[in-house]
């Protein structure tokens, strides 16, 4: 197997709730409490959920774009929370992110070219005579038309635009793209095609990507290994083949049942989750998921269960499996 | 800088033209809304069959913008079976939202008309034309015989009133025979019915300390407490996560045989209309590409769109290497060819397709498509 890429050990971040007169931090959101995995040069993560798990924090926190409470990121064997400004304004260009909303992340008042460009221009990977010519080279390479490139946003379809944060991304030569919900936002129709523009270019560039959905065919279709989170932690984890054919995790086979397969003749039989998921800013003791858990023991609601291996790379917590 | 360009100017005297003969062509329409004392023998008509609930017939619902008129729905025809679901499906932009709008006669007006077409209601006094039904008739009708499930439930409840108040006063508009005093009951069942565990609670809640689910819970109990006969659920679960999903779906099945009502189910999401459709119907550019039972659609797809919608979804164990996608865009709504609106993005085009647009063929019982593809398989 290649080197990993991204390692990513024990992530956690907090935020604060502040209370009181004094606005005082009387309690803490964990909104990512111990996360760790890694990403394989070339390969893909993807980290599925519920909303409100965790899965962007993850995303967000990797790339420092909020300040972490403990773990490491090591990227490239450099530590990404150790890094002085300077030293993390040189590994930006490697790691980059797409947005979930492709309406919201693309600047109006831009046109095309510029928003490709911009950030290639900053951080000088292209001398600036060559500019447009490698913008309109990305443009190509990601499926959209050369003589679009002095047009606005407003002017693109949605899947279009998510082609143009895909190459403002993939303009920059990064080595991981964290894929934040690409495709959630989209026609069934223009998925694939995203899905497909994503496969290629990781066939071409070697890219590696964090893919974060929580579309579960979506992630069993473009990932290599898959993470399940619930209310931030990871509860299963291991390759795709593994946890698809193989779910262990009571939260995982639930996922797994809830999702409608488009044929009329299979009859579904469903394990339905009681009730929503539980607020992280108080989460329930013991295994977090044991409130709704179809499987609950004793010792559940006490003790939180063990990270462990249960043979071919694929991580369970969960006290089912403790003998 | 300022200075307006020959070709700019030009636009904006089109536009301003266009805008004067929508104005006229849209106080017609109106003028035939506002009638006061429309005699019933105007609205009376029959249904087809007894048995449907609802039979949309060569609907046509036109909005009349400056750019043009873009003809979200055009020509569908379609029937809703009494205690049956029926799924209208197809990309965003393809009119299902506007069809379901014109059933309530929702559309937003001035811009958008209903132009030609029939929509016959079964209604316990006798079958009606909603399209011909004057407002004051249609509001006893709104929520009260026909309900809709709005897509966002974030923001199609009010913020600043509590739930409880929010489903009284659709109560106390609607069921005359429960009184003042009881409705808090009523409201309260409402929300036990839908599965809320804390409905007391939830009753003296504002929508945004409620999570998506929830409030998802609250519209459907809001448009259940008139025991409607037909329910629209516009995208129900398209805001929702997939366990959350699969909650509301079985509500919904499982309150569509306790009160016997037909559900009109409008998604993009194919494998929700495999659950839950008894009939499917699928929509492209304001027209219907094909129609049939869900058995029909999902197991034998004639229509090239149809089997790019189905083979473009990934499976979960089902193991392919590269997903099929539709190539193109959905056409320019003002600017509609007049082949067969697919024809650009179709793998299967043949001489004819550059003929007339298809019209829907019956090629089994139930089955209907609009392809030139199977002109010859006409049922004889």
């Amino acid at each position: 197997m290649s080197e990993a890429i991204l390692k990513v050990e024990d992530l956690k971040k907090y935020y604060p709730i502040k209370g009181g007169l004094l606005q005082r931090v009387v309690s803490q959101v964990k909104a990512v409490d111990g996360v760790s995995f890694e990403v394989k040069q070339g390969s893909t993560f993807g980290l599925v959920g519920e909303s409100g798990c965790g899965k962007t924090t993850v995303g967000r926190t990797l790339l420092r774009l909020h300040e972490n409470n403990g773990g490491k990121v090591i990227f490239d064997n450099k530590d990404v929370f150790a890094l002085s400004n300077k030293e993390l304004r040189a590994i930006r260009p490697e790691l980059q992110i797409i947005f979930q909303d492709p309406y919201s992340s693309l600047s109006p008042k831009m046109p095309v070219g510029e928003i490709i460009g911009e950030a290639v221009r900053e951080h000088k990977l292209v001398p600036e005579k060559e500019l447009r010519n490698y913008v309109m080279q990305i443009m190509r390479e990601c499926g959209l038309q050369e003589h679009h490139i002095d047009r606005y946003p407003h002017e693109f379809s949605g899947g279009q635009r998510q082609r143009i944060c895909i190459a403002r991304a993939v303009a920059l030569k990064p080595k991981v793209i964290i894929c934040d919900e690409p495709v959630s936002a989209l026609d069934v129709s223009v998925q694939a095609q995203i899905i497909n523009l994503l496969m290629d270019l990781q066939k071409e560039r070697g890219l590696s990507y964090v893919f974060i959905s929580h579309d579960l065919s979506v992630v069993e279709h473009i990932s290599d290994e898959v993470g399940v989170m619930y209310l931030g932690n990871l509860v299963e984890k291991g390759p795709k083949k593994e946890i698809f054919k193989n779910p262990m995790h009571p939260y995982t086979k639930s996922l797994f049942s809830a999702i409608p397969t488009p044929d009329p003749t299979v009859k579904m039989n469903r394990i339905v989750l009681e009730g929503d998921i539980p607020s992280p800013a108080n989460p329930p003791s013991g295994c977090k998921f044991h409130t709704r858990c179809q499987n609950c023991m004793k010792i559940c609601k006490n003790v939180a269960p063990e990270y462990k291996n249960y043979g071919n790379d694929h991580f369970v917590a969960c006290h089912l499996y403790d003998k | 800088m300022f200075k307006k360009t020959a070709l700019q100017k030009e636009a904006k005297k089109r536009m301003k033209e266009i805008s004067k003969t929508n104005r006229a062509i849209v106080k017609k329409f109106e003028a035939e809304k506002k009638r006061k004392d429309v005699p019933e023998s105007e609205y009376k008509t029959e249904m087809k069959n007894p048995h449907n609930i609802l039979e949309i017939d060569n609907l046509h619902t036109y909005f009349y913008t400056d750019m043009g008129i873009v003809k979200s729905v055009n020509g569908v025809t379609l029937e809703i079976p009494q205690g049956k679901t029926v799924a209208l499906v197809g990309e965003s932009g393809c009119g299902k939202s506007v069809t379901s709008l014109s059933i309530m006669k929702l559309v937003s007006a001035p811009a958008g008309q209903i132009t030609d077409g029939q929509i016959r209601y079964n209604r316990p006094t006798g079958p009606i034309d909603i399209v011909k039904t004057p407002i004051s008739q249609m509001q006893d009708i709104r929520g009260n015989e026909i309900s809709m499930i709005f897509q966002e439930p974030m923001t199609s409840l009010n913020p600043v009133f509590r739930i409880g108040a929010q489903i009284d006063e659709a109560i106390m508009l609607h069921r005359i025979d429960i009184k003042k005093a009881d409705v808090k009951k009523q409201t309260i069942k409402m929300l036990e019915l839908v599965g809320i565990a804390r409905a007391e609670g939830i009753y003296n809640s504002f929508p945004h300390e409620l999570s998506g689910g929830m409030r998802q819970r609250v519209m459907i109990a809001m448009s259940l407490c008139c025991n409607p006969r037909l329910i629209i659920a516009d995208e129900p679960t398209t805001a929702l996560d997939v366990t959350i999903q699969a909650q509301v779906l079985d509500l919904l099945r499982d309150l569509k045989t306790k009160i016997d009502a037909s559900i009109l189910l409008i998604t993009h999401d194919l494998g929700v209309v495999a659950e839950m459709a008894d009939y499917v119907v699928v929509m492209y550019a304001g027209r219907i590409a094909e129609q049939g039972t869900a058995h029909d659609v999902f197991l034998h797809p004639k229509h090239p769109y149809t089997m790019g919608l189905i083979k473009s979804k990934p499976v979960v164990n089902q193991e392919v290497d590269r997903l099929y996608s539709i190539p193109g865009q959905v056409p320019n709504p003002v600017n509609l060819p007049e082949h067969c609106f697919f024809k650009d993005r179709c793998d299967k085009c043949i001489a004819a397709c550059n003929g007339a647009i298809p019209e829907l063929l019956q090629i089994g019982n139930t089955h209907k498509v609009a392809c030139h593809l199977y002109d010859n398989e006409k049922e004889v």
